[in-house]
């Protein structure tokens, strides 16, 4: 594996430019703090405690799906259908697996890292979570399944209107649908059995869970691993179509 | 260094490239000269793993592009018809990143940066991101990129496309060192002059095709090495010979102002095709 170039590269871009890193990457997560936490749901409580200690761990797990998926798969397109940046790795002697790790790693740091910015914002407004060790873990593969969902959309898009589309009816409806602003098991019996399809549920709901103190469920910590096993092996199968 | 035997590609029911049959030796200069669309680019692409062949075989190195691409993309550079630097980066970044790729060790990487950009004339630009250099320092960046790793067997699509005079005279000068260095080079050109002065063999095609293959002074005497015209008669075919004393004699019986002058590759490719390359 000769993943690393391709991670260097990318994080020597950021740390190029680190302010419009970290202004990307904090705007939308903020955006929904403000809306869904500060503004409509204060002096609301559910399960006993604040609306904004609710909410918090949805939006971690929504600001490391949007940090890691959206600029990975926008890059990676923008390098396969504009720039032809792509072509320079796909004559040097770098497997697909190391290009699809590479970038998928980038997108962990990126989801990652929004995600503890927002963790501090949240602590910074009196927020309290129960933090463990395994709530980072559970961010962190939050973050590298959707940078491989990522790869493999690019992989697949033709066109900029491809990944216009795919982002449209996936990944804003799995935004807003997949139990991060409410507890899925408000829904409607067929509705929440969707839901429960969406990988970003059950990130939201480990996050949640044990943020709340609770141990994390086990179906859900193995959906999730799944879907990123998947994921990631999906984009790494594409890459390798290309090469 | 490079042969391909009846290679083929076809995009739907379009065939870009059709049996194509050439072979490269080592310390070579060998040039697919042709106008746009004639298939050039698909078959430096299916040299360069970028596309797979539909049908015949290729090799590069002693490797089969098809069947052992990771040898191959050891073994070549490739510099893209396309500008496809990383504009966010400097010179020096750039060539760094693909000595990365091509898992160079840190020193020789340092080593082998400054002596390419020094060969290129990009030292002083060195600190310089991508997207502040001109277009003929970018394409002399982009060869300095395809032998960084110091590859066998260099590929150059339209090296020089879209330049002006004097940045392509550069970019001649560089290609003219590194063949004296002994170094294999493939390159696409749609531009005569090019393809005469650096080629030591031109493969001329045409719709997917070969349709001629030698050096340049070969195919030039295949139809006469000197042309006499007609200064401003279209209508008057073009008349080729052998020598200048033989074209002036004809010129005699011409009734109109003559034109004696060398033959080039272009005259070759209008008497094998009836059209003008840049057409």
């Amino acid at each position: 594996m000769n993943f690393y170039p391709i991670f260097w590269k990318d994080l020597l871009l950021i740390r190029k430019k680190p302010w419009r890193f970290l202004a990307s990457s904090m705007v939308m997560p903020l955006l929904y703090l403000v809306t869904f936490g500060w503004g409509l749901g204060r002096g609301m409580n559910v399960n006993g405690g604040t609306y904004l200690e609710f909410v918090l761990p949805g939006i971690l797990a929504l600001s490391a799906m949007n940090n890691s998926f959206g600029p990975v798969s926008t890059s990676l397109n923008i390098s396969k259908l504009y720039t032809k940046t792509i072509e320079e790795v796909l004559v040097s002697p770098v497997g697909p697996w190391s290009i699809a790790l590479g970038r998928a790693l980038t997108g962990l740091v990126r989801g990652l890292f929004s995600a503890l910015m927002l963790l501090l914002v949240g602590a910074a407004s009196g927020v309290h979570l129960n933090l463990s060790p395994f709530f980072f873990v559970v961010l962190a593969l939050t973050a590298f399944c959707f940078a491989s969902m990522g790869v493999a959309a690019a992989m697949i898009a033709h066109s900029h209107e491809d990944m216009a589309n795919f982002n449209s009816f996936f990944i804003i409806p799995m935004s807003f649908l997949a139990g991060t602003f409410f507890s899925p098991d408000k829904l409607p019996q067929p509705l929440e059995s969707l839901i429960l399809v969406y990988p970003l549920t059950h990130s939201s709901l480990l996050l949640r869970e044990m943020a709340a103190g609770r141990e994390p469920t086990l179906g859900s910590t193995i959906i999730l691993f799944a879907y990123t096993v998947m994921f990631f092996y999906l984009a790494g199968r594409l890459v390798k179509r290309t090469v | 260094m490079i042969e391909t035997i009846n290679l083929s590609r076809n995009f739907g029911s379009l065939a870009a490239v059709k049996s194509v049959n050439f072979a490269v030796n080592k310390g070579e200069v060998f040039g697919l000269l042709g106008p746009n669309g004639a298939g050039k680019t698909t078959t430096i692409r299916m040299l360069t793993t970028l596309l797979s062949p539909t049908s015949g075989t290729a090799t590069v190195s002693g490797h089969n592009v098809a069947g052992d691409p990771l040898s191959v993309k050891k073994a070549i550079g490739v510099v893209p018809q396309m500008l496809n630097l990383d504009i966010d980066l400097t010179a020096a970044e750039n060539l760094e990143y693909h000595g990365r790729l091509h898992r160079m060790k840190p020193a020789d990487r340092t080593a082998r940066t400054e002596e390419l950009l020094h060969f290129v004339g990009l030292w002083d630009r060195r600190d310089t991101h991508v997207e502040h250099l001109s277009g003929g320092m970018r394409r002399r960046l982009l060869i300095a990129r395809g032998l960084m790793h110091r590859p066998a067997v260099v590929f150059m699509d339209e090296p020089t496309v879209g330049l002006d005079p004097q940045a392509r005279r550069m970019i001649w000068g560089l290609i003219e060192t590194l063949k004296r260095s002994g170094i294999t080079i493939l390159l696409t050109t749609h531009y005569i002059e090019e393809a005469d002065v650096l080629c030591d063999r031109v493969a001329i095609m045409r719709a997917g095709s070969i349709i001629a293959m030698d050096t340049p002074q070969a195919l030039k005497a295949g139809v006469g090495r000197v042309v006499l015209e007609c200064l401003g008669r279209h209508d008057i075919p073009r008349q080729f010979f052998q020598t200048r004393e033989e074209a002036l004699d004809a010129g005699r019986s011409v009734g109109c102002d003559l034109v004696v002058r060398d033959s080039t590759l272009e005259d070759v490719f209008i008497q094998l095709t009836g059209e003008r390359i840049d057409a």
